[in-house]
């Protein structure tokens, strides 16, 4: 058992955190207004903050967004659909799994990022460029989660459906799945994170909107301001999907004891 | 009369090791027959092939004078270690035999709130397992195993796991629910009180592989009072009658053990 000791004071903690990014950004601008920090490699808060504004002024932020969750939230649900389904056959069936998971954990190792051109060579500038890119990141997170959770399962509790009359189905709907759920669950967060790594990268490759096309179009004209801009509106982005993920799985996960 | 027979059985397992060699048993309706030996002599193995969960290597398993081949009909075990689902509440848990044979609707549900009942649970319908504690969770398991109401249950070293107190309580909650049940009851322990206190009949079983070394009637009267009966002088009696059988097996195993280590 781990030792309780008492829980910091939430807002003590996040009045120091809020304190410690104000610090680092007014150190950042008074650098470089005292000229201590060249603006042209590293920008200033001031001038990320009025890219930004500017950003919003022109409508671009709001539709980038929409584009770059678009692709993701397509990734996310193809490349995991795929993914669960993939598990569950290869997991169900020995001579499947014997067969066909050497396959992926060798897919598996090839970095993605490599394979991103290809896709945009493939379909072009379009969603679809994006949402493959994202789907071969996020099919092999949920793929493994999966398998893992089917492979783990506690055979007692499959010994104790199966007396009590499950066949073959009931064991799938009322144990393996439950179990592999836990898995996928869990491994959501990630899965998210990987889902929009692989649309930005492909958006940075060739788009004509979404986050990672605005970074890249800055870069292209040496607009440092642009890229950090593009990379606080990605931050604030994954922050937020964070949050809503973390309550979403304490409601899924009901059963589970909370983490101390 | 018999309901379940072993003839000749032998079980090896793929690793090689052999748990059990050509046992004999043959066990009568309604009997509670206590299954003791020492750790590693397959009675834990002997359970898993009458429910159909395992195959022997050779011989024949019968019951009800059919040969066991799939799952068991009728059959209820109870494991040593905690096999409620941990996403179903204890409702859910206690649901799910009935779901699984397709009883449904206000039957399911009132035989469900009664079995609850009956292990003392009411108020605790929708917990989750992890927050019950070891001993209510034996009870769900109690209740989930006989809301189907299965002919023969099986039992695995159930209480094993809990500290004296509760163990001597679910004993005695066990023998109030099985009497008048008409069930057959296969207890499968390594603790030679806790197998004379509940049986009428105990099988001591040699170190593994095992065989059947010797069976005992108890005799002991019923109802029986799980606290007061180990004071009966009977009870002392068989219990050094059959540990002498036993302490030989179990220094085997120990030595064996030794050996091995």
């Amino acid at each position: 058992m781990r030792e309780r000791t008492q829980p910091a004071n939430r807002w003590l903690v996040l009045a120091m955190q809020v304190a410690l990014i104000a610090a680092a950004l007014l150190a950042w601008e008074f650098g470089v207004r005292a000229g201590k920090i060249d603006p042209f490699f590293f920008s200033a808060p001031s001038q990320i903050g009025v890219t930004i504004g500017g950003w919003w002024q022109h409508g671009y932020i709001l539709r980038d967004v929409y584009v770059t969750m678009e692709e993701t939230l397509f990734g996310l649900l193809l490349g995991g659909g795929i993914g669960i389904v993939l598990a569950v056959l290869l997991a169900s069936n020995r001579w499947l799994g014997a067969i066909f998971v050497p396959f992926l954990v060798l897919f598996n190792s090839i970095p993605r990022v490599t394979l991103v051109p290809l896709f945009i060579l493939w379909f072009g500038f379009t969603l679809w460029s994006k949402v493959v890119s994202a789907v071969v990141l996020v099919l092999f997170v949920v793929f493994f989660a999966t398998y893992d959770g089917i492979k783990d399962v506690d055979p007692t509790l499959v010994a104790n459906v199966r007396v009590m009359g499950a066949k073959r189905l009931d064991v799938m709907r009322h144990v393996l799945i439950p179990s592999a759920l836990t898995w996928i669950f869990s491994s959501l967060r990630s899965a998210v994170g990987f889902s929009l790594i692989g649309a930005v990268v492909a958006e940075y490759f060739g788009a004509q909107a979404g986050v990672g096309y605005r970074i890249q179009y800055s870069e292209a004209q040496l607009n440092t301001s642009g890229v950090f801009g593009g990379l606080f509106i990605l931050m604030v982005l994954v922050f937020i999907i964070n949050l809503f993920l973390q309550r979403l799985q304490r409601r899924l996960l009901v059963w589970k004891p909370v983490d101390p | 009369m018999t309901i379940i027979s072993l003839a000749g059985v032998t079980k090896t397992f793929d690793s090689g090791y052999t748990a059990l060699r050509d046992v004999n048993l043959d066990v009568a309706p309604e009997r509670f027959v206590a299954l003791v030996g020492p750790s590693g002599c397959g009675k834990s193995t002997t359970l898993s092939l009458i429910s159909g969960l395992d195959r022997p290597t050779s011989g024949a398993i019968t019951v009800r004078g059919k040969p066991v081949g799939g799952i068991t009909d009728g059959v209820g075990f109870l494991f040593q270690r905690d096999a409620l689902l941990p996403w179903k509440t204890v409702r859910d848990n206690v649901l799910l035999p009935l779901q699984l044979r397709g009883v449904g609707g206000e039957e399911a549900r009132s035989r469900v709130a009664e079995w609850i009942g009956r292990v003392g649970l009411r108020g605790f319908e929708q917990s989750f397992p992890y927050q019950l504690s070891g001993g209510m969770r034996k009870r769900v398991a109690l209740a989930q195993t006989l809301v189907y109401n299965p002919e023969i249950l099986l039992m695995d070293e159930p209480f094993a796991a809990l500290d004296v107190q509760t163990r001597n309580l679910m004993e005695a909650e066990l023998l109030t629910l099985w009497q008048g049940s008409r069930k057959t009851v296969i207890f499968v322990t390594h603790d030679l009180e806790e197998a004379i206190a509940l049986a009428d009949e105990v099988v001591v079983m040699t170190a593994g592989p095992g065989r059947v070394k010797a069976r005992y009637d108890v005799t002991l009267p019923r109802p029986r009072d799980i606290e007061q009966v180990r004071f009966d002088p009977r009870f002392t009696e068989l219990y050094s009658q059959m540990w002498n059988d036993l302490r030989d097996e179990v220094l085997e195993s120990y030595a064996r053990a030794n050996a091995a280590g």
